[in-house]
């Protein structure tokens, strides 16, 4: 049986990728993931925002009581500043592609246009197999126009294509005005793969405590609809690697995502759920159900139910008759 | 000289640091103000991999103490290793018996010293010759430094004349005006550092080391018979020593053109009157000297460089033999001598000379004492003892820079005289230690200096840790600058916060025609009828020009909060002249965005900012022509405190110090009680505010508040009548006392806003999360009424002790704190315990407290924080040294025991007299209770009333130490750089001993006051100076340490995780009648956190496992009962979820996040091997523990 595919241009074992998860925090993590079966590993991003902003509070801790009093007029050895490099996201890709088997892939979210690719170096340099850009931000003003917003995302995947020789995946939000024409844009600019995708936290709200209260971060087995109804659109049209990164808790999620026509399912909710030797227990299953249908690879029946040339006819189609047999839905008794 | 010469400006200690490190191969350091930051260089450069000349990496080793640290440098030297140390004062005393043994084996080596103060009368952390005099016989060559150049030549010099010379040298510089002044110096090239120090000598003292290739026995014991003449054989080492330093000198001077002789003199090739002086005051008198020579006078300066071996044919032939007055200054008191030692040297030598016929003509030798702490020596007190020095009849012993009215010691001087070139621009710039005026100062500095000016800068700062005020000596100019004291002629004065502008020094220091900088609130028009009569004279006496700009507005503005220094230095570059403005904003947004890099690009942008909206914001002020104000400003004391705090300590507080005369001062360093009381600093801008219909009264915030701010009463409901307008009460919720009323008052002026209490709130407003029943608010309106509603609360009766249950925190809050308003860091995590301590046994407490954060806060002048209760009774307080402190309090323990003794034996005697009865009531109450302790206090007061109708010796003795027998409580209070290192070895003994003492360990995990330095109670995979790159030794277990005794009352408390359980640990420890040691997890300013979250880390270390709240009663183990009780739940946290939230432990995940995650997974190991250790000891029979051996009685 074989399994392989490529991704990004990257030749891996199997289909299945894990994506960033608390499990991705650590060595070990890496690690189990790997072992586990995971293809390659996609690392936690490396959020800019947040490193500036924890280099910021440290120092001012660190200063804190400073040139007060003369005997002490510090409390601490000096402390790396925000203009310091990353090193525990570095360290932790470095040891990681240094030591797990598969392809680590490394996560970004800049701040700035500079650091985008500043970082982006550094993250070649440390090993990493390719780099994903997570092009999350706060929701922007309502001010900002949609094609603002679109420009800005080009001109990041520009920088970091130009800083780097490594393949380069954008992780893509749900939410453009125009998915597939922003994902064709994204795929002539030169990413090569798209991973559909992000999901944004979105706090919730404790009604006893009046406060807000980050939310609850796993996904559920629906969510992988909406990517893999993308994929399977954007398919025929995209030579860029396809990615499904949302809502894959079974074996059957795998063979969906590849039928749509991903290269690769990536896996994050299930792996904490199941521990991250739960990849093998996927890949048994896709395994499984190659051979009762006579598959020998992933080749033979990837992209078997991605659309056609004639999208627009074939999708209303689609949609109406979904629509209708959403409202024929039976409520429950009360 | 050779090669481009490289300038920087930099302080004495990392001059002489930079030169000591590539020198050596191990530093053998512990941390000692004003000396530790020349460790905290060796060990940072370590931690770096930063090579020596000799291409290693040298290794930084930080001992247990002082002590042990020259016991490993004897070691490392003995095994051929070159090795150095960096101290001062105490640290250099208990170098002492080290110090004989290297030099007796003739061992090269080099001893770093910021030369400080002794304590004697009182600590001081201030520089004078006080330590390196106290050394002088040790065999040790002694070479003293006057300037920052010269520290970082002569460190050089010293090493290279040590291993040529083979006797060991120290070399000194004067603490703070040396080790802290920066100043521009040219820096020694690797290349020269090789040129001076030969490979040949390093390999010849590595080749007498001890070897068992080579063995023999060094160290032996010596008999009457061979012992002295063996000591004689090293007087030839010594002979050459003087030439060795010359020539040094010579080859420094070959590669660098900076010239040094052994004696230096300069002025008048035929003087008459010369000066010898060592350290930074000869500097001063050089410059004076030159300053005078050149208007025609006679005069000149002796510089002595090297003082052992004394070099006696240099001194004379340095001498003209014109002279004929030389007064000798020494920076040292030596009580009952002849005079000081560098007196008796100079006129010994002067003596011999003449006798031998080498010197024709005997000059007066007098002999002055100056600068003793810091004390300021000016170019004004120098010209004074030459001035004194052609007087009829000069004063043979005197003294400069004070008023001696006791003993007549002192001279008159003019204090106006100003010696210093027009070309020198002088700027001194008052601020606090929050509002970064030092930091933009030091910025300020560097971009001068990148202009190609030399520059100087001093900084003094208060005693205080919370609120401090700083003030800032700038110096800028074209040539070197040669000036160790303070400016008093400013150019340009900056006055950061317009509070301080009252003080007397601010104008006092303004040059007549001054520019004068103030942040102030008001706007240019309206600031003149905002200020005080007396400095609106001044400005107007002095001619001054003023500026304004509200600096908090425009760094509000920007969002850099209270940090007001970018906008100040702005004006400052604007205005001063020192660059043009354009250049100089140009220059300054080049350095922000350098300096600010490493907090982030918002932080650069707003400081950006604040230069533009600075400059837009800066007014001068269109001065009246005569002064306008009627208004002075407030007595810094109020009228009715007691007269020695309105005479001394209020002059004290203003700044005045200086001029008290010595008569004003207590002459065996015993000071009043409870000063702070009298100091309202009205340090932050928000304060606690009480909200009554909110609080429950369970007491928490009172408990926790580090500054006892907040007080309460309960008090029948009618005591009311009469309250202010304002006044709060509330119903007092507690059954059975119908129509009490409770009030919680807050001290507005002496809270610091830290917000421990808001946070130890139990209750919050319903539908209002944030808002508790105490919140910080805006202090300014609170402060009036405050005052007023102080009063009225003092005058409400104190509830009685007795009738107080101490077993709760809710009744605790009740008894009065006799530990007040310190000085400590606002949200300080030591003083609630201690304050504790005050308000539980003070009225009968001696306390032996270690050198440390609280000797600082707890016994630093102008105003201390013991005080006394409403019948005069409260904690007798004294601080011995740091290292002997358990020692210490085992002393007075011993003393009061042996006076109980002597009681209870006159008490016997006088039975029959004074009633059998009431004696023998009074000789078996238990004393345990609160209700014991009142009835034994009634029964002494019958029996003194009874004794005053008797008379003999036996009831005068009787009488003297009747007090004792009321049971005293002894306490012995300190730090974990003492509990841990320095008094380890003390502590286990007076714990060994079983006598009735109580040890309370403040346990900040790091040397606090120090600055943050690592001590063996530091956790394992924590970063701390000396442990820069995490500490990799797990912290020791000194509970069961103790435990092990068997014998001791052994407590490990949080307040913030279990308050109840603080209490009952002080309860029992001191009820205990042995031994009893509370360790106290004391959140600091040094773990790097938000101060406030404090008690918040102290529940995570609890509920992490990482701090076990433990007691452990030998009493329990006599009654037959496992006597180790676990009083915290199973950890339920895991240990990052405690350490994440702290720099020290986060910093390293940052710096190197392969050992963090190495430490931190060993560090989780070990709390779970802990608890598991503890959790058998809680499930023992009481058998398997040790039995209390100490017999009955």
């Amino acid at each position: 049986m074989d399994l392989s595919t490529t991704y990004m241009g990257i030749k891996l074992r199997n289909p299945l990728v894990a994506s960033p998860s608390p499990l991705s925090h650590t060595l070990d993590g890496v690690r189990r993931l790997a072992d586990g079966g995971a293809a390659a590993v996609v690392l936690h991003s490396l959020f800019e925002e947040d490193l500036l902003s924890q280099a910021e509070h440290q120092i001012a801790l660190a200063e804190a009581g400073s040139e007060s009093s003369p005997e002490s007029l510090s409390f601490f050895p000096e402390i790396p500043g925000a203009d310091a490099e990353p090193r525990r996201y570095l360290s932790l890709l470095e040891r990681s592609a240094a030591t797990v088997g598969v392809p680590v892939v490394a996560s970004l979210n800049g701040a700035s246009p500079g650091s985008w690719s500043r970082y982006a170096r550094q993250m070649q340099d440390a090993g990493a197999a390719g780099i994903e850009l997570n092009l999350y931000a706060s929701p922007a003003g309502p001010a900002t126009a949609a094609r603002t917003v679109e420009e800005t995302h080009l001109e990041i995947l520009g920088l970091v294509k130009a800083a780097v020789a490594l393949p380069v995946a954008v992780k893509m939000s749900p939410y453009y005005s125009s998915v597939g024409e922003m994902a064709a844009r994204l795929a002539d600019a030169g990413a090569d793969a798209l991973v559909l995708f992000n999901r944004f936290m979105h706090p919730d709200i404790d009604t006893d405590a009046l406060s807000l209260v980050p939310g609850i971060g796993l996904s559920s087995p629906p969510e992988a609809r909406l990517p893999r109804t993308w994929v399977a659109l954007l398919r025929p049209s995209l030579s860029a690697s396809l990615a499904i990164s949302t809502g894959t808790h079974s074996s059957s999620d795998l063979v969906k995502g590849l039928l749509a026509g991903a290269d690769v399912v990536m896996a994050t909710s299930v792996l904490l759920n199941h521990g991250p030797g739960h990849s093998e227990v996927l890949l048994e299953g896709l395994s499984a159900w190659m051979e009762a249908r006579g598959y020998a690879n992933v080749k033979q029946f990837r992209g078997l139910l991605a659309s056609g040339r004639n999208v627009p006819s074939r999708e209303r189609v689609r949609y109406v008759e979904a629509l209708r047999a959403a409202n024929a839905v039976q409520a429950g008794t009360w | 000289m050779t090669g481009p010469v490289a300038r920087a400006t930099i302080d004495g200690n990392e001059a002489t640091a930079s030169v000591a490190y590539r020198l050596n191969e191990i530093c053998c350091i512990y941390p000692i103000t004003p000396s530790s930051a020349m460790a905290e260089l060796a060990d940072e450069w370590s931690a770096k991999g930063m090579r020596n000349v000799f291409g290693s990496v040298p290794a930084v080793v930080e001992m247990q103490s002082e002590g042990g640290a020259a016991g490993a440098l004897h070691g490392s030297l003995q095994g051929g290793a070159l090795a150095t140390t960096f101290t001062a004062s105490q640290g250099l005393l208990l170098m002492i018996p080290n110090m004989y043994k290297i030099a007796g084996e003739l061992t090269p080596a080099v001893i770093h010293v910021a030369a400080r103060s002794i304590a004697a009368q009182g600590l001081s952390i201030f520089g004078d010759h006080q330590d390196v005099m106290a050394v002088r016989e040790t065999g040790f060559a002694l070479l003293g430094s006057s300037s920052v150049q010269e520290a970082h030549d002569m460190a050089a010099v010293a090493q290279a004349a040590t291993l040529s010379a083979r006797v060991p040298f120290l070399h000194f510089f004067d603490g703070f005006r040396t080790s802290h002044e920066l100043n521009t110096i040219e820096l020694l090239s690797d290349d020269d550092l090789r040129a001076l120090v030969p490979q040949t000598l390093v390999r010849s003292h590595r080749a007498r080391s001890l070897s068992p290739e080579h063995p023999f026995v060094r160290g032996t014991a010596q008999n009457p018979d061979v012992y002295f003449q063996a000591r004689e054989t090293v007087n030839p080492y010594y002979a050459r020593v003087p030439e060795i330093v010359e020539a040094a000198m010579a080859k420094l001077f070959d590669r660098t053109g900076r010239r040094y002789h052994l004696v230096s003199y300069t002025g008048h090739p035929e003087a008459e009157r010369v000066v010898v002086a060592m350290g930074s005051g000869a500097e001063t008198v050089r410059a004076t000297v030159s300053h005078l020579y050149a208007r025609g006078e006679r005069v000149g300066a002796l510089t002595v460089r090297l003082y052992r071996p004394f070099p006696a044919a240099e001194l004379v032939a340095a001498l003209p033999p014109s002279v004929k007055a030389v007064a000798v200054l020494d920076r040292t008191k030596e009580p009952g001598s002849f005079g000081e030692p560098l007196f008796l040297d100079v006129l010994g030598v002067l003596a011999e000379a003449h006798n031998a016929g080498r010197r024709a003509d005997m000059p007066m030798v007098t002999g002055g004492r100056y600068g003793l702490s810091s004390k300021e020596f000016t170019p004004a007190m120098a010209a004074g003892v030459l001035a004194e020095l052609a007087r009829p009849a000069p004063k043979r012993r005197f003294t400069v820079g004070i008023t001696d009215d006791v003993s007549g010691t002192s001279i008159a001087y003019d204090d106006g005289l100003d010696i210093e070139p027009g070309s020198t621009t002088r700027a001194v710039f008052f601020g606090l230690g929050a509002d970064g005026t030092v930091g933009a100062n030091k910025n300020t500095i560097k971009i001068l200096g990148a202009e190609g000016l030399f520059a100087q800068g001093y900084f003094v700062y208060d005693s205080k840790k919370s609120g401090s005020q700083t003030v800032s000596h700038l110096r800028f100019g074209p040539e070197p600058v040669k000036a160790p004291y303070l400016i008093s002629q400013a150019s340009f004065v900056g006055c950061h916060q317009a509070g301080l502008l009252d003080r007397p020094e601010v104008l006092d220091r303004a040059a007549p025609g001054a520019t004068l900088l103030l942040n102030t609130p008001h706007p240019a028009g309206e600031v003149w009828g905002t200020l005080t009569r007396t400095v609106q004279e001044k400005i107007l006496g002095k001619d001054i020009a003023l500026y304004v700009v509200d600096a908090n507005r425009v760094a509000r503005e920007v969002g850099l909060g209270q940090r007001v220094n970018t906008v100040l230095q702005a004006c400052f570059f604007s205005i001063s002249g020192v660059l043009d403005s354009t250049t100089a904003v140009e220059r300054m947004k080049q350095a922000i965005t350098k300096t600010y890099a490493r907090r982030g690009p918002k932080v650069v942008e707003a400081n950006l900012a604040a230069v533009d909206r600075a400059l837009e914001g800066l007014a001068r002020v269109a001065v009246p022509d005569r002064p306008t104000s009627q208004r002075e400003a407030d007595a810094p004391v109020p009228a009715d405190a007691p007269e020695f705090v309105r005479r001394v300590t209020a002059a004290m507080m203003a700044g005045l110090g200086d001029t008290l005369p010595v008569s004003a001062l207590p002459d065996d360093g015993t000071w009043p009680s409870g000063t702070t009381a009298y100091e309202k600093r009205g340090i932050s801008d928000t304060v606690a505010q009480w909200d009554p219909e909110l609080c429950i009264q369970c007491g928490n915030c009172s408990f926790v508040c580090p500054h006892a701010a907040i007080r309460s009463k309960y008090y029948p409901g009618p005591e009311l009548d009469g309250a202010p307008a304002g006044f709060a009460s509330a119903p007092l919720r507690a059954r059975g006392l119908p129509g009490t009323v409770y009030t919680l008052q807050i001290y507005a002026e002496d809270c610091t806003g830290c917000g421990l209490c808001v946070e130890a709130c139990p209750v919050s407003a319903p539908g209002q999360p944030d808002r508790k029943a105490v919140n910080l608010a805006w202090a300014e309106p609170l402060i009036g009424p405050g005052r007023q509603h102080i009063g009225f609360f003092e005058s409400l009766p104190v509830p009685e002790r007795p009738r107080v249950d101490f077993g709760t925190v809710r009744g605790a809050q009740f008894l009065t704190p006799l530990f007040e308003f310190s000085g400590a860091c606002a949200g300080c995590g030591e003083t609630p315990y201690v304050k504790l301590l005050s308000q539980l046994f003070g009225d009968r407490a001696v306390i032996a407290n270690a050198t440390g954060c609280s000797s600082i806060y707890g016994g630093n002048l102008p105003t201390t924080p013991w005080a006394k209760n409403a019948d005069g009774r409260g904690p007798a307080w004294s601080n011995s040294l740091f290292e002997d402190n358990a020692e210490f309090g085992l002393g007075l323990r011993l003393a009061a025991d042996h006076h109980l003794s002597l009681a209870r034996q006159g008490l016997s005697t006088l039975r029959d007299a004074l009633g059998a009865d009431l004696v023998d009531s009074v000789l078996s109450a238990p004393q345990r209770s609160e209700s014991e302790l009142a009835s034994q206090r009634q029964r002494l007061a019958v029996l003194s009333d009874r004794l005053a109708g008797l008379d003999g010796p036996v009831v005068d003795d009787l009488r003297s130490v009747l007090d004792h027998l009321l049971r005293r409580s002894v306490w012995i209070v300190g730090g974990d750089g003492w509990a841990y290192d320095i008094g380890s070895g003390g502590l286990d003994h007076v714990l060994a001993s079983g006598r009735d003492v109580n040890v309370l360990v403040l346990d900040t995990e790091v040397y606090s006051n120090t600055g943050g330095q690592m001590s063996k109670a530091t956790p394992l995979g924590a970063m701390a100076k000396f442990a820069t790159a995490g500490k990799a030794v797990e912290k020791k277990d000194l509970a069961l340490q103790a435990m092990a005794y068997g014998s001791v009352y052994v407590a490990r408390v949080a307040m913030g995780a279990d308050p109840e359980q603080t209490l009952r640990a002080f309860r029992e420890a001191e009820a205990y009648d042995g031994p009893s040691l509370i360790i106290a997890y004391s959140h600091c300013i040094a773990h790097g956190i938000e101060m406030r979250t404090g008690l918040d880390q102290q529940h995570r270390a609890v509920a992490s496992g990482y701090w076990p709240l433990v007691r452990y009663d030998p009493v329990l183990r006599a009654a037959g009962d496992n006597p180790f009780l676990l009083d915290s739940p199973r950890p339920r946290l895991a240990l990052s979820e405690y350490t994440g939230r702290e720099l020290r432990f986060a910093a390293l995940a940052r710096t190197n996040p392969e050992e963090a995650e190495r430490l931190g997974a060993l560090a989780q190991e070990a709390v779970e091997l802990r608890w598991a250790t503890y959790e058998e000891m809680a499930t023992r029979p009481a058998e398997r523990f040790p039995a209390d051996a100490r017999k009955e009685g």
